[in-house]
């Protein structure tokens, strides 16, 4: 039986977190003169984002009983036959796409009332949130190219807003920008590719683009030897690497850690850094018709993938080893989709947001406690003193490197085989890639878990307690301990981690099934089975989640995860002295990896230094030299020099006038008389 | 040799042009200057009344009157703005006379 949606429960879907985010952010703030305070900015925020969940929910039951929507909401403007649209698009991938979005939005708004607690800007905080939530709503809701650009810059906005919410630390507006340029650059190729399909298919919409798809698929780039096909899905993907993170437009994230730990969780594991993922398997009618781009899609993942996941062995801050911990499962996602497995992508999408989430959220705890320390150097033994944090937390762990049963598991293992079937150019060096993350991905988790929850307590070793990584601007709200202990976050906080880490177990082993093997995804995503067989394959070796457990056993990406556990365990509970001399033996490989890979410094003196020249020499030279010396000057110059000849003729003597006029007669008398017959 | 209207009119260009040089070049007197002026008066009244004269045409006498009316009432007004020109000056070097100058 299929039904329909309503468009008004849809609509209320975006719409109760944007007039929740309005309300706290024009009533909660001095822009509306600070009519309500806290407790209402929070309840009316908590409320929209609620609403949009328990509608998310419904949508999902109603799409998995076969009820889909597709239509325009409203056509705003219309220019030479383009026309621009709000619309809806609701199946399976956007209905999963609304419940993920909102199921963390909401447990990062109730974890925010803990966190921000002591922050001033506390009001403006939850108007963000809510902003992102409505931003990133009407992104995957979208039934046009337009709509989801829309939704892409709005999520690049106020990702740019949470960054630097702390706005007077200049490290946070520094990163800011930065995330906000790296993502400009991939917006420009996003940019290039929805023009091409403009220019060759007249339509933003979804469906009337797939039309058109397969006739497009045999066009050829004008000028060269490029399929167009490959090309528009090129520029697509650029856009998604800059989203999405990739190499070597992932420099922005590990900085974007400048911005209050709920937004790490909301916008840089969970939801906003997935656009790009989201966008490309929504566009898969596209990227099916073009090898190419799928290959370069699959070796940009993978280099992402491993090279990532190495730099997230060396890292000090709890904050940055989840950063690069999501810089690698992004890098899987995109192989995934690289290998045509765009369910599988999703899938891990999914998984990945609850396990990343509740990770972020529990790193934001332990800083909590541990009184705004960030510094895993100075934690330890932290389990007895946050019992639901350490639990939680270790959940989240297991699941992020694929315990057999947990939901990591399902999705990662799932990516590995469908990469290890495809034939593409590029696979065999993106299987590799994605085998030897499974070990650096273990081993760079139980660092930071064995360094944070076990071992000898460092809390009181720290040489530079309360400064860099903190922003408080009155004293500690909450009580603070003479002896500086680490203390459990109050039930605001834990309460979200609980409720993430029962999806974080569950989730995958329930619903490998139908989205991966079934049909969940079937009229969302289009598969040349064919020329792509990876997903078909997998398939067919698929015998249900118990004996995917079962099989994991003999084969090896959880022997490397294992190996990984091991090899950390060793390394920093038996033998502490040992990274110590491990680093100093590699040195130059320690510091490429301290630098991460020098990235960070070509953008800023090489690439930025260009531009910055490239600006000032326009300045100077031409905006200075050659307009205003050349044009502007020149001009009233030229103007004053044949002035000052030509005044010459106004003698004040009247004979050289009277001369004058005589000369003229002669002249047109001699004209008249003579000349003009 | 018998006079011809072309005789006439050559004596009327050489006064006018000696009228012309005696604008041109004076420097010093400003009553040379209007001196010249009716110079280049007469040089027109002449060729007026050749032209009547040969022509047979009386248009040509009556049309001088009307200038030699003219010219009188023209001096009558220069000389007066000499001798104020000179009260204001005390000097009617016409090479003095630059105040309009650009």
């Amino acid at each position: 039986m299929t039904t329909s949606l309503s468009a008004s429960t849809l609509l209320a879907v975006p719409l109760a977190p944007l007039v929740g985010s309005l309300v706290a952010g024009i009533l909660g703030t001095t822009f509306g003169g600070n009519v309500i305070g806290r407790k209402a900015s929070h309840t009316a925020t908590i409320l929209g984002v609620f609403v949009a969940m328990v509608l998310s929910f419904l949508t999902l039951k109603d799409v998995m009983q076969g009820a889909r929507f597709n239509a325009t909401i409203y056509e705003w403007m219309v220019i030479g036959g383009l026309k621009m649209e709000i619309g809806f698009l609701v199946d399976g991938l956007t209905a999963m796409m609304m419940v993920v979005v909102t199921f963390v939005s909401l447990m990062v708004h109730l974890y925010t009332i803990g966190y921000m607690e002591e922050d001033e800007g506390y009001n403006r905080f939850f108007a963000y949130i809510s902003l992102f939530t409505f931003s990133m709503l009407m992104l995957v809701m979208s039934n046009n190219l337009l709509q989801l650009f829309f939704g892409w810059e709005a999520v690049g906005l106020v990702s740019y807003l949470l960054i630097g919410f702390w706005f007077n630390k200049p490290t946070a507006i520094f990163a800011n920008m930065k995330a906000f340029l790296v993502n400009r650059v991939g917006d420009f190729g996003f940019i290039l590719g929805i023009g091409l399909i403009v220019a060759y298919t007249g339509t933003l919409n979804y469906a009337e683009v797939f039309a058109k798809a397969p006739e497009l698929g045999k066009l050829g780039f004008p000028g060269t030897e490029w399929l167009l096909i490959t090309v528009i899905c090129i520029c697509l993907f650029i856009g998604a690497m800059g989203k999405s993170a990739q190499f070597p437009l992932h420099v922005w994230l590990p900085d974007s850690m400048e911005g209050p730990t709920p937004i790490s969780a909301l916008i840089h594991a969970a939801t906003m850094v997935t656009a790009g993922i989201f966008m490309v398997s929504r566009m898969s009618p596209l990227f099916e018709l073009s090898d190419t781009a799928l290959s370069f899609i699959m070796v940009i993942g993978a280099i992402t993938a491993l090279f990532m996941g190495f730099l997230g062995i060396i890292q000090n801050d709890i904050k940055r080893v989840v950063a690069y911990s999501t810089l690698s499962q992004l890098g899987y996602m995109t192989v995934a989709l690289g290998a045509s497995a765009y369910s599988v992508a999703v899938f891990h999408l999914m998984t990945h947001a609850f396990f990343k989430a509740l990770l972020f959220l529990g790193a934001g705890s332990v800083i909590m406690g541990m009184h705004h320390n960030q510094d895993i150097r100075w934690m330890g033994g932290v389990r007895k003193y946050m019992p639901i944090t350490w639990i939680t937390s270790l959940l989240g762990s297991l699941a992020l490197i694929g315990t057999p049963l947990f939901s990591g598991f399902y999705s990662k293992d799932s990516i590995i085989e469908a990469v290890h079937f495809s034939h593409l150019p590029g696979s065999g060096f993106a299987y590799f890639a994605v085998m030897a993350g499974v070990f650096v991905t273990a081993f760079y988790s139980f660092r930071m878990y064995f360094l944070v929850f076990h071992g000898g307590e460092r809390y009181d070793q720290n040489p530079d307690a309360h400064h860099d990584d903190h922003h408080h601007d009155d004293d500690h709200g909450h009580g603070h301990h003479g002896d500086g202990r680490p203390h459990e976050s109050p039930w605001v906080v834990t309460v979200p981690l609980v409720l993430l880490a029962i999806p974080s177990v569950l989730i995958g082993f329930f619903t490998i099934e139908p989205m991966v093997i079934g049909k969940f995804f079937a009229d969302a995503i289009t598969v040349n089975a064919q020329a792509h067989p990876a997903l078909a394959e997998f398939a067919e070796e698929f015998h249900g989640p118990l004996s995917m457990a079962l099989h994991a056993f003999s084969t090896a990406p959880l022997y490397l995860a294992l190996a990984g556990v091991a090899l950390s365990y060793y390394m920093y509970m038996v033998n502490p002295a040992l990274p110590a001399a491990i680093k100093r033996s590699v040195m130059p490989v320690y510091n490429l990896l301290e630098n991460k890979y020098y990235l960070d410094w070509i953008n800023e003196n090489i690439l930025a230094k260009a531009a910055r020249g490239l600006g000032t020499g326009l300045w100077k030279g031409g905006d200075q030299g050659l307009i205003e010396t050349g044009v502007v000057n020149a001009s009233w110059k030229i103007v004053g020099a044949v002035s000052a000849v030509v005044r010459k003729v106004q003698s004040g003597y009247i004979y050289h006038y009277a001369m004058a006029m005589i000369l003229g007669v002669f002249v047109l008398m001699t004209y008249f008389v003579w000349l003009a017959k | 040799m018998t006079l011809t209207l072309t005789h006439f009119l050559t004596l009327g260009a050489i006064l006018f042009t000696l009228s012309v040089i005696g604008i041109f070049l004076n420097r010093k007197n400003l009553i040379v200057l209007l001196m010249a002026i009716e110079l280049m008066l007469l040089a027109v009244n002449m060729n007026f009344v050749a032209f009547s004269h040969y022509l047979g045409d009386m248009h040509g006498q009556v049309f001088v009157f009307f200038i030699l009316t003219v010219a009188a009432a023209e001096s009558a007004i220069g000389l007066a703005i000499l001798v104020l020109l000179f009260r204001n000056k005390s000097s009617i070097r016409v090479d003095e006379l630059n105040a309009l100058k650009g």
